[in-house]
């Protein structure tokens, strides 16, 4: 009985764990599948440990191609989309102006929009206007789906921000531009990064409107759906498990690092 | 504008002008607002009109499409796929409900239990969408492998007989399957469903939850009355956020499932992308967006949270 007890005050603790053991099971699936030698084209049953994918990861055609056209469209893509939806965001939160309902619906329609219709309209655009569909159309589509999530994330930011400081650095003989720079944008900085980092993952991992649009130009998604029919090489996971752990590493070493700074003001 | 205080200023003060008021040009806001909605006017708002206009065109491929009216082409293709429609608005309002049940302990642990952890659970939530979605939706097939130890298991416990008699698998096959598409949406979207419920459970107080204590309220009914209630902002936005893509998602139908678990999705891409046949197409995705809007909509009227924008 003691262990139903038990069980019982920590029924939320062992749920929840559960729970994130389903979020990171396939993960553990894809290192250690990373490690395998499969025996036919498929990298779906387990045959014997190698570490050849890891030594060659480039060693499948088109793969590490893909890999860095994936990079350089969410590269420019958050770019894009960060400069526009940062211009949008001070504008919703600053200034009044007609139309407003209209604008946040704009914006909102987006992410409330399942992403096949946009993808299925994007295309209907391009084949009307017989645009040649490849690297550009492509990183239109990815622009236009992150703008409104950095909007989102930098809006956010910006309406928690003590307007006294601004009046403040004014005050202070600060121009408008100097006052921008120097305070808006600081304070500011986190929401964008986080909208320009948001953006860079939807972008980068983006499927179903790469698929539409993309014409025969072949993303790093576009790489693994592909391999999906044809068979999937171990690199796949390589990629997939290299990833995973480069952002943990950030992640965590970020964290560490703010937890000092916090400790060496604390003291 | 802010006017200067009695205080010195410590610089010596430039010759008096007249320093622009900050709200100063009454066009900034446009100025601001004009590139990137232009995008969203021409790249997302634009293609509904051309879809729309598709979707009533007539003709073919080698001769061209012309505008004809022909509504028809709606009524054809919801007969025609009314049973992947049906299929869409089940197996994402299962895989919702699913990540609804999961998904709250989780973020309820993050929110109150994890004390120190809480920091490296969220990076633990976060962190699969590093790698790519379609790279974990393929773990997934090894994970239900006919002969792996999650379908032994089920087998042993004869799950798989009465999920079989429920018609979500066939025989001891777990694999292209209802169960395993429902399996790899609800996997796929439970991240969306975490961190609304997180951000809304943070925000709660905790000396409500004493003074639920305090007035005699036992654990159970603290969570019905006070903290249940105050997430509901988190469970509407997560629901939405779970619902709307996995309704429109052909992934986990296609590297899954079969051809008996073909969703909207599924014959949107392939009418779009193989059949060419965009009329068809567009009416489907047309109706899809509808349904998805008025579902939305409702949701939001109902649940009386309009603030999430």
């Amino acid at each position: 009985m003691a262990f139903f007890r038990w069980l019982n005050h920590r029924l939320v603790v062992v749920a929840g764990l559960l729970t994130l053991g389903y979020l990171l099971l396939p993960n553990i699936v894809v290192t250690v599948f990373s490690f395998n030698e499969p025996k036919g084209r498929f990298n779906y049953e387990w045959q014997r440990f190698s570490t050849d994918a890891w030594t060659d990861p480039c060693g499948v055609a088109d793969l590490c191609g893909s890999l860095s056209l994936s990079l350089q469209i969410a590269a420019w893509a958050t770019l894009g989309a960060t400069v526009l939806g940062t211009m949008i965001a001070f504008a919703l939160v600053r200034y009044r102006f007609r139309a407003r309902g209209a604008v946040n619906s704009l914006i909102f329609l987006p992410m409330a929009m399942p992403e096949v219709v946009m993808a299925a309209s994007l295309l209907t655009l391009f084949l009307n206007l017989g645009a040649q569909l490849g690297f550009w159309t492509v990183l239109i589509a990815h622009i236009m789906f992150c703008l409104s999530f950095v909007v989102t994330a930098v809006k956010a930011r910006v309406m928690s921000m003590d307007p006294r400081l601004e009046q403040a650095a004014q005050d202070l003989y600060a121009g408008p531009v100097q006052t921008f720079l120097r305070v808006t944008l600081p304070i500011a900085a986190p929401g964008i990064a986080a909208g320009a980092l948001l953006a860079f993952a939807l972008s980068f991992d983006d499927f179903i409107i790469t698929n539409f649009n993309a014409g025969s130009t072949v993303t790093f998604p576009m790489f693994v759906w592909g391999s999906a029919q044809r068979g999937t090489p171990v690199q796949i996971n390589v990629v997939g498990t290299a990833m995973f752990l480069v952002a943990v590493l950030c992640v965590l070493a970020a964290m560490v690092m703010s937890n000092r700074r916090n400790r060496r003001r604390a003291s | 504008m802010a006017t200067v205080t009695d205080a010195p200023p410590l610089a010596p003060a430039p010759a008096p002008k007249e320093r622009p008021p900050r709200r100063r040009g009454r066009l900034t806001p446009y100025w601001l607002l004009l590139p990137g909605l232009l995008w969203l006017v021409v790249f997302f708002a634009l293609p509904m009109v051309y879809q729309a206009s598709t979707s009533v065109q007539t003709g073919s491929l080698e001769e061209g499409y012309r505008v004809t009216w022909h509504f028809a082409t709606y009524w054809d293709a919801v007969a025609d796929y009314w049973p992947q429609f049906l299929r869409s608005i089940a197996y994402a309002g299962t895989a919702t409900v699913l990540c609804l049940l999961l998904g709250y302990p989780l973020a309820y642990l993050i929110a109150f239990r994890a004390g120190r952890w809480r920091n490296l659970i969220l990076v633990l939530v976060i962190a699969p969408f590093f790698t790519s979605f379609l790279i974990r939706t393929l773990a997934w097939k090894t994970i239900l492998a006919d002969s792996g130890p999650v379908v032994s298991a089920l087998d042993t416990l004869h799950v798989l007989d009465v999920t079989s008699w429920l018609g979500i698998t066939a025989g001891d096959r777990v694999l292209a399957t209802p169960l395993a598409v429902v399996c790899g949406l609800t996997y796929n979207f439970l991240p969306f469903m975490i961190l609304p419920l997180y951000t809304s459970l943070e925000r709660i107080d905790g000396r409500l939850h004493e003074a639920a204590g305090d007035l005699y309220a036992r654990p159970s009914t603290t969570f019905r009355k006070v903290t249940f209630p105050l997430s509901m902002p988190g469970v509407v936005s997560g629901t939405l956020l779970t619902f709307i893509p996995a309704s429109g998602d052909y992934v986990n139908a296609d590297l899954l499932g079969s051809t008996d678990t073909r969703m909207v999705g599924n014959v949107i891409q392939t009418q779009f992308l193989r059949i060419l046949d965009y009329p068809t197409a567009a009416a489907l995705s047309f109706v899809l967006m509808a349904g998805i809007l008025a579902v939305v909509t409702l949701y939001i009227r109902k649940s009386g949270t309009e603030d999430l924008v």
